[in-house]
């Protein structure tokens, strides 16, 4: 026990695991502001195109749900390997962790869109009705109203949503990507050293504690500001 | 009526449906208001006072009928249009619905953005509108900082603030104790007075009908049952509405006002 824990503090060891913070960091970041763009562009269109909406369009938002719940019921695993040809495509090869931020993103997107969305729906009807009420256009009340009124949910589901981007990379490691998961794989679980394992771990902990401070910290300030 | 009707309202229905039933909430309003009045639409909860206010902007979709807003035919307004006549009407709620994302500034400034005033005449006009509702010591504050009677002060502020023709009222004094409620209805009187401007008031409270209105309607589960001067309708109150409404109010002591029968 002692040794492994020796082991963990030791030059080789971070020799493996600062690479694979490096790779970890790298597709979360990208992941993340992929998922946050488009995330944010397809919750205002669910939101904007249901039944009561500001735009209803029931054709349309039925179907985008239903694609959606489908991307969202498929294991990341199974979307890695689909986008697999699109990645070859997009960055001429199938694996790395550019070709897995494609697949990444695919994963987490839909999560996040039906996130933004539900943040969304929690503004109260009345606030938005007294923006019609005074004539606004649907984009003055989707980016004044809306967004604005439910920016301490959305940082909060925002929050939520990186850290599932962290534990998805995780996955990666199969093809190639690297990153922290797939050394507490690779090293710790096929060839039994432990004190990688226990180091990747650590770390992963360590970034998943400053991801959810962060967000909470954020999200306070919000809300203090607005003295709610 | 009159045939200087500012408000006109002609064979309007509304019906709401639900997956098992249709509910007919509106059946056959005919109403006139007279540019200047402050006219009041009350009755029971459920009859409908709300569904016909929200049908003069159009937040409700009437099923038929047609609502005349000086020349302009409201329910026959395309898109844009109807855009541009809720610029020059505001409403104000029993929930106040303010932004808590801005100040107060914030709030009575966001009609004036719709109407895309540039930004002197907005800091202009926000300070002229907060004079007048006596917030201005309270610009920087949001409404997470200020209590009930305030809340709704800003709402009228931002109800007022783009000079609209007709103020829409939906209970707006419920949520606000009585003496609070009593200042907010001097303030509607008020501006009535100095502006010149319609108020139409939703509200299930008779004493508000009194200190207030000149001119109400009775609705009674979707049809209006009785209409005309408020001194007419109390002292010979022809509805079941109307005579459970002054019995009631008659039963209470006058001190009851100020103690809670919740103007
Ligand atoms: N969106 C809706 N869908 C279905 N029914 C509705 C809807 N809005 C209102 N109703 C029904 O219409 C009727 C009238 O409602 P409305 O809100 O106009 O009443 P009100 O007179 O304003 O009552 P209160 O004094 O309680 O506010 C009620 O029976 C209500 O249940
Ligand atoms: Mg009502």
């Amino acid at each position: 026990m002692i040794e492994v824990i020796k082991k963990v503090f030791t030059l080789d060891t971070w020799k493996v695991i600062l690479p694979a913070i490096g790779d970890t960091l790298f597709m979360t970041v990208f992941t993340t502001v992929l998922m946050a763009i488009f995330g944010v562009l397809l919750g205002v269109a669910l939101f904007l195109t249901q039944r009561d909406g500001l735009r209803p369009l029931r054709v349309f938002n039925a179907v985008f749900g239903a694609i959606i719940n489908a991307l969202r019921s498929l294991p990341s695993m199974v979307i890695i390997i689909l986008t697999m040809p699109l990645a070859k495509l997009i960055v001429g090869k199938s694996w790395g962790p550019a070709a897995v931020i494609i697949a990444l993103t695919l994963t987490c997107v839909p999560m996040f869109a039906r996130m933004v969305e539900s943040s969304f729906l929690e503004v109260p009807r009345g606030k938005v009705e007294a923006a019609k009420s005074i004539g606004a256009r649907t984009w003055e009340i989707m980016f004044k109203v809306v967004l604005p009124e439910s920016l301490p949910s959305l940082i909060r589901n925002f929050t939520i949503a990186i850290i599932a981007v962290i534990s998805v990379t995780a996955l990666a490691g199969f093809f190639g990507a690297g990153g922290l998961g797939d050394v507490a794989v690779r090293f710790g679980w096929n060839r039994f050293l432990t004190h990688m394992m226990v180091a990747a771990v650590l770390v992963l902990i360590v970034i998943v504690e400053f991801v959810q401070i962060g967000g909470d910290i954020w999200a306070k300030h919000v809300v203090r500001k607005r003295h709610l | 009526m009159s045939n200087n009707a500012f408000i006109r309202i002609e064979h309007l229905y509304k019906t709401f449906s639900t997956q098992k039933e249709q509910i007919e909430v509106l059946k056959d309003i005919n109403l006139e208001i007279e540019k200047g009045d402050i006219f009041g639409i009350v009755g029971f909860s459920g009859a409908g006072k709300s569904t016909l206010l929200r049908c003069i902007n159009r937040l409700e979709e009437p099923d038929s009928g047609s609502v005349f807003v000086g020349e302009q035919e409201i329910t026959a307004l395309a898109h844009d249009e109807l855009l541009a006549f809720r610029r020059k009407l505001g409403m104000i709620f029993q929930q106040f619905n303010l932004l808590d994302s801005r100040t107060v500034r914030g709030n009575v400034s966001f009609p004036l953005e719709v109407a895309r005033l540039n930004r002197a005449d907005i800091a202009r006009r926000v300070d002229e509108i907060l004079e007048l509702v006596d917030l201005s010591d309270r610009i920087s504050f949001f409404p997470g900082q200020l209590s009930g009677g305030q809340k709704q002060r800003v709402g009228i502020a931002r109800a007022l603030a783009n000079d609209p023709v007709v103020l829409l009222s939906d209970e707006a004094t419920s949520a606000l104790d009585p003496q609070i409620a009593l200042s907010v209805l001097d303030l509607l009187r008020s501006i009535n007075e100095k502006l010149g401007l319609t108020i139409i008031v939703v509200t299930h409270q008779l004493e508000v009908v009194k200190y207030a209105c000149r001119h109400i309607a009775v609705l009674e589960a979707g049809s209006i049952v009785e209409q005309g001067s408020v001194a007419q309708v109390l002292t010979n109150p022809t509805s079941d509405t109307m005579q459970v409404f002054v019995k009631v109010n008659s039963n209470l002591t006058a001190g009851a006002l100020t103690e809670g029968s919740g103007i």
